[in-house]
């Protein structure tokens, strides 16, 4: 930077110097210009996000469907909701949803990371390879996974076919095989992503460690076990919560491939939303359904820092 | 074993090829790295089987696509499909809404994002802490929970089925200023001071010193901002029911099922929309890389 003697007037981002003429204190015009910098951030997040957030709250309350006024009903949707049975089977597709993708996730992530911090022939491509799911549209590739998956010309289910699998409805229609499916693809869309976090951190790691603990005999096991992983704690507790948080959302290859289907077996918390405000155009019901989902990412990821937190590792 | 003449290269450069080059174990050690090697290229293989299939298909006669047994391989090539596109479904129209709405909404909030974020990480005011808290705060929470009082509010602005609409609640992002917060504070202050010293005002140090420097964070982000607005397809999905407004996630997954049985046109329409992300990450993969290494992402 060179100097620059002439600020443009009336900005309102005065210069330090001289401080003989300004009215303001230096403490005090610095926090006005830092709220200036703020100001249209905060403005587009209170008006889109925090005021959403509030209405949600106030909106699960009533009745309300577009076209007529909203109608206070009190808590009368939360009753319903904890009655209805297509709130619990998308509650308890999201909890499964979660439960089996996050750790598959989180572990293949750390596999891969490990593998692809080794040199070999080819490691650039083959890390592109995977973090290239991350990039694309799962809602666009989701219709190439849905025709691997059809039942009459998809590729995946002949080869299936060919090794004894074989499921005569196609994988996406079958109840027992849609939700392992749409797990298998977001499993395959997001483990890049954290493989790179992971190999992040695998770089900061000071290679000293890991050769002195060879040094002193320990094995690969063991130097993974008691080296690379408490150093990687960090990461670890990053890519869980994000990945949680991430499974609990899923959406849209649920909504491509099988649209909550067959039988309501993938139909998740989002998915609901999606149906009961934008299909059923029960705002209301969808706002209560939201919330609800809302306080549960809250609970959780709180309870996984609090765990994480104990078992944090510096150096 | 590993000599101390090994291990300081080891130490310095771990990215870099002279790693235990010990000519002692010289063949298993190249029999492992061959072993490594093709293991990485099949799991390679295996996560690309979608966009390879998608590639083989699009060029595949519509015939081909249909018989039985499907095979990977086309036994046929043909570009119809991609000429079809435009006209057989408003490609064109899906294109270029989707352009303006990844476009401008990445632009806009690198710009918003970073002015915040510069406030949060390098200039000391009363308040500070209550601002950082709230961007966490709304960090944490699910998209899908302001979904229907957004729609219900910019319905009632009239701006439901319209591109300012799908942009504006977009133009900052709570992920985006933490984001680049964490960068920042990782500059050196030096810069700065000698800018400050010299008199120029805080939007000048901003624009001109931190900005420039703050390169790879704003690539890095600038593709996670793109990437994920080409890509979305929920809010895409309510904010727009008419091809006017829709973009190519939301366009692509209505075609599928209702409009189209032509598979190959799908296909060819579905790797024109994932083109230019693609293109995107291959330009900034550097960037990219050190984007995350020196952000709050690890």
């Amino acid at each position: 930077m060179t100097i620059l003697d002439e600020a443009p007037p009336a900005t309102g981002r005065e210069r330090p110097v001289p401080p003989t003429r300004r009215s303001l204190k230096p403490s005090k015009r610095r926090s006005v210009t830092a709220w200036l910098f703020l100001a249209p951030s905060l403005a587009v997040l209170a008006a889109f996000m925090v005021y959403p957030m509030i209405q949600a709250a106030y909106l699960s309350m009533t009745d309300y469907n577009l076209i007529r006024a909203a109608e206070w009903v009190g808590l009368d949707n939360y009753v319903e909701l904890f009655q209805d049975a297509s709130f619990w089977n998308a509650f308890w597709n999201t909890v499964l949803y979660a439960v089996v993708v996050t750790p598959i996730t989180v572990v293949l992530a750390l596999a891969l990371a490990i593998f692809l911090d080794r040199q070999f022939v080819g490691r650039a491509f083959v890390r592109t390879a995977i973090f290239l799911p991350f990039i694309v549209s799962l809602g666009i590739i989701a219709i190439a996974w849905a025709f691997l998956m059809d039942p009459n010309i998809g590729l995946v289910t002949y080869w299936l076919s060919q090794v004894g699998v074989v499921s005569s409805q196609g994988i996406l229609s079958d109840p027992n095989w849609a939700m392992p499916a749409v797990m298998f693809v977001g499993v395959w869309k997001n483990v890049g992503f954290y493989m790179v976090i992971y190999l992040a951190g695998l770089q900061s790691i000071p290679q000293e460690l890991r050769e002195a603990a060879r040094l002193d005999g320990a094995g690969a096991w063991q130097r993974f076990r008691h080296v690379t992983l408490p150093l990687l704690s960090n990461q670890t507790m990053l890519v869980s919560v994000m990945a949680l948080i991430a499974t609990l959302q899923a959406f849209d290859q649920i909504y491509v491939m099988t649209h909550g289907g067959p039988y309501f077996k993938t139909e998740t918390l989002v998915m609901l939303i999606y149906r009961e405000g934008f299909q059923e155009l029960r705002f209301g019901y969808g706002a209560a359904i939201s919330w609800v989902l809302l306080l549960f990412v809250f609970l959780l990821s709180m309870i996984q820092y609090g765990f994480f937190q104990r078992r944090q590792v510096r150096f | 074993m590993a000599t101390t003449i090994e291990k300081i290269p080891v130490t310095i450069h771990r990215d870099r090829p002279p790693r235990r080059r010990g000519p002692s174990y010289m063949s298993t050690k190249s029999i492992w790295t061959w072993v490594t090697a093709i293991a990485g290229i099949v799991i390679a293989l295996g996560m690309l089987l979608p966009i390879i299939w998608m590639v083989f298909t699009a060029f595949k006669p519509e015939s081909d696509i249909v018989s039985f047994p499907p095979t990977l391989w086309p036994r046929e090539l043909t570009i119809e499909h991609f000429v079809n596109v435009w006209d057989r479904i408003p490609f064109a129209r899906l294109y270029v809404n989707t352009i303006v709405f990844a476009g401008s909404v990445t632009i806009i909030s690198l710009f918003l994002d970073s002015m915040a974020a510069y406030a949060l990480a390098r200039i000391d005011f009363r308040g500070r802490g209550f601002v950082l808290v709230l961007i966490l705060l709304l960090l944490m929470l699910p998209f899908q929970v302001t979904l229907i009082p957004l729609y219900d509010f910019l319905n009632s602005l009239g701006l439901t089925n319209t591109l300012p609409g799908m942009i504006i609640p977009r133009m900052t992002n709570a992920f985006g200023i933490f984001f680049l917060r964490q960068f920042f504070l990782s500059l050196p202050k030096d810069l700065e001071e000698a800018a400050r010293v010299d008199g120029a005002s805080e939007w000048r140090i901003y624009w001109g010193v931190i900005m420039p420097l703050a390169r790879p964070a704003l690539l890095t982000l600038g593709l996670f901002h793109f990437q994920y607005n080409w890509n979305d397809l929920l809010w895409p999905l309510i904010m727009s029911s008419d091809v006017a407004s829709a973009t190519l996630p939301a366009g692509l997954s209505l075609f599928m099922g209702q409009h189209v049985v032509e598979y190959g046109l799908l296909m060819a329409g579905s790797l024109l929309a994932l083109l230019p992300v693609i293109v995107f990450f291959l330009l900034i993969q550097r960037s990219f890389v050190a984007g995350i290494a020196t952000t709050g992402l690890k």
